[in-house]
């Protein structure tokens, strides 16, 4: 690689465009208040105080820096390159996504916005948002859709615990997709004193990027802990793509590295070629869903599909219009991997390393080790481990055909 | 100058209030939809809003939702909805058609071939809910080669530079959005909207049509009296709702709606005109 002289990647352009993807496609009322949102959070991005702020919180509250762990025994098993894992399952509930919402309550805060609203799939978002509603006194309305309410009842009980309330949606496919237009409509509704948390680098412009930038302290830190525990930045990270909020956070902070190859793991459900997956970079092509341009799931007349994959996390019709992009100028690289494959790496993590990831993760897991194979034993591959799997116990006991 | 565009001029000159209709094609059966238009327009409509169905409708409430699911389930795509208009254009060559829906939608079709069939089929204009202006730069030009308008929105939360942009490249008319909400919402507050559409008037020459939140007589008659025309669409749609399991009563039942709303909106304007 030549490097050097290249520009440093600066995308998106001022009306959030990723080339030819991203941009805010919304109902007019909305324009306003993402406006504001971009003004203040572009203030913000070089604000001392506010960064400080932000990193203390994940410090004392999330527990950050999440190790970087050599998984020796799960690279012996496999064989070829050696698997680090970046353990975001350590986090205060349980998964990246407390990153994100940590820093959108600060800008909340400073909107004094004292209500937050956001989308939930598998409960992981929903409850990463209830936490930092009850931490700072905000009122929480969580938005997930019936099917999930139902799959989900743990998460469903924990953000109740934590004096959300949770509203299940029966609109369309009543799923992630449909929480996340009804949290758009409350927001329509209230958005004068609401701020909307979106729970990946989706929807409009800011979001995307504000997500991405949140997330991004993954990235750094995996970046450090390798330089520090090998000398050297990995040759290959790993995530799996659902909106692609963990996937975004561990590879940004190496765009411009150009010698880091990036590999995003979307979920192939049942298997590409069965139609029920959903993996949009694999399959799909680009149109307009939430806000922004972007690869997608749809029919011949512009229907979005209903998807299917066993980790309600990954189970989404769209992507973050920056895989896109990312996809088209060939940046990283997006496979699939199906359910079956996925449940098989939850086993082997558990077995080999006493880590139990969440079913998203676990996409992860899987590919890495078809990866490791293929690569020199010296090779490093950082995987994000983006969740603990305690809340796919009943999935997995029922595959089982084991009660608990 | 498109149909829409002659029509409203005229009224205009004339002082009168234009009454535009919404109902969602398909809904609640496929032989449903062209007869209610023409029963919309022998009660009183001047133009006619035709919903596009689209499986993520996330700017409506729930009757516009509901029947948007229901015309999915009845197998409506955008072929049949542009079917439709050229049915109901074997017999009325006059009153303007706007499809009203989701960008996703028109992208299948790509943006010229979208606005050469929409127009041989009959339509004169599109509201585009999730396209802004700033968006909409690529689709404009094909637009315009075939003469069909893109209405804009604007909405109580639009600033006011924004929405002299807005008007600066609308087309046909502006949609005043008289509430903060989705489609059918209750809170609409009649005279808070009054002041804002006086300011939109006030540097457009463009009509500014009020909608969303509109229900009954009593509203539209308010309406009328500052704006260049009113939009009812969810009490429509509850209305055909109510009729699922009589949809040959849909037609007269509309017709009836209509009317009232017609005569409200007429006697409003005689008041304003004396
Ligand atoms: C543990 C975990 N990983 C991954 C995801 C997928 O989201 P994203 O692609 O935004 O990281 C989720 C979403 O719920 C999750 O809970």
């Amino acid at each position: 690689m030549s490097g050097g002289n290249r520009k440093p990647y600066s995308a998106p352009d001022e009306a959030g465009h990723f080339g030819e993807f991203g941009g805010r496609f919304v109902a007019e009322t909305l324009t306003h208040a993402l406006d504001e949102l971009t003004e203040l959070y572009e203030n913000l991005s070089t604000d001392e105080a506010f960064r400080q702020r932000f990193e203390h919180d994940l410090a004392h509250y999330v527990g950050r820096p999440t190790p970087l762990y050599e998984a020796r025994r799960l690279t012996s098993e496999i064989g070829g390159a050696r698997i680090f894992l970046k353990r975001e399952d350590l986090n205060h509930t349980g998964a990246h996504k407390i990153n994100n919402t940590v820093g959108q309550a600060l800008l909340a805060e400073r909107m004094g916005k004292r209500r937050v609203i956001a989308e939930t799939g598998a409960g992981q978002h929903g409850v990463a948002t209830a936490t930092v509603a009850a931490r700072l006194g905000f009122d929480c309305c969580v938005y997930m859709g019936e099917e999930d309410v139902r799959r989900q009842a743990l998460n469903v009980y924990r953000m109740k615990l934590l004096g959300a309330e949770v509203v299940p949606v029966s609109s369309g496919s009543r799923t992630l997709k449909d929480a996340m237009n009804e949290a758009m409509r409350d927001w329509v509704t209230n958005v004068d004193d609401t701020h909307y948390i979106i729970g990946s680098v989706a929807g409009p412009h800011p979001y995307p990027a504000l997500v991405r930038d949140f997330q991004s302290v993954i990235g750094r830190e995996a970046k450090e802990q390798s330089l520090e525990q090998c000398g050297r930045i990995p040759d290959l990270l790993i995530a799996c793509v659902g909106g692609g909020s963990n996937a975004m956070g561990l590879f940004f902070p190496f765009v411009d590295d150009e010698g880091v190859d990036l590999i995003g793991v979307e979920a192939a459900g049942l298997g590409i070629e069965t139609g029920r997956h959903a993996a949009p970079l694999n399959a799909g092509r680009p149109g307009v869903l939430h806000g922004s341009r972007s690869y997608l799931m749809d029919d011949e007349d512009g229907q979005i599909r209903e998807t299917h994959s066993i980790s309600a996390g990954l189970d989404y019709p769209g992507v973050g219009p920056e895989h896109s992009y990312w996809k088209d100028i060939g940046r990283a690289n997006y496979v699939s991997v199906t359910d079956e494959q996925a449940v098989e790496a939850f086993r082997l993590l558990n077995r080999t390393e006493g880590i139990m990831p969440a079913l998203e993760s676990s996409h992860a897991v899987a590919y890495a080790a078809i990866e490791a194979l293929r690569r020199d034993n010296d090779e490093i591959i950082v995987v994000n481990l983006s969740g603990r799997g305690d809340k796919d116990i009943q999935t997995i006991a029922d595959m089982d055909g084991i009660q608990i | 100058m498109s149909r829409i565009g002659s029509r409203l001029e005229t009224y205009k000159d004339a002082g009168k209030t234009a009454l535009v209709s919404f109902v969602t094609a398909g809904d609640p059966s496929v032989a449903t939809t062209v007869p209610a238009l023409h029963a919309l327009v022998r009660g009183g409509v001047d133009i006619l809003e035709l919903g596009v169905p689209f499986s993520d409708p996330e700017a409506e409430g729930p009757a516009i939702q509901k029947s948007s699911e229901r015309a999915l389930a009845n197998g409506v795509d955008l072929v049949a909805v542009l079917e439709m208009v050229c049915d109901f254009r074997r017999t009325d060559a006059n009153t303007p058609v706007l499809l009203m829906g989701y960008y996703n939608s028109l992208l299948r079709l790509g943006h010229e071939r979208f606005a050469k069939v929409a127009v041989e089929a009959g339509v004169d204009g599109v509201i585009i809910v999730n396209l802004p202006p700033e968006e909409a730069m690529g689709i404009q030009p094909a637009f315009a080669a075939v003469d069909l308008d893109l209405v804009f929105l604007i909405a109580p939360t639009t600033t006011e530079t924004r929405a002299r942009s807005i008007v600066s490249v609308a087309n046909g008319f502006i949609y005043y959005v008289s509430l903060k909400g989705v489609t059918g919402a209750q809170q609409m507050e009649v005279e808070g909207v009054r002041k804002e559409v006086l300011r939109v008037q006030s540097y457009t020459e463009l009509p500014v049509m009020v909608g969303f939140g509109v229900k009954d007589a009593q509203d539209v008659r308010r309406i009328a009296k500052y704006a260049d025309g009113v939009v009812v669409g969810s009490a429509l749609v509850r209305t055909m709702d109510a009729l699922q399991n009589s949809v040959l009563e849909i037609p007269d039942a509309l017709e009836a709606q209509v009317k009232e709303l017609r005569d409200a909106i007429d006697e409003s304007d005689r008041d304003t005109h004396q």
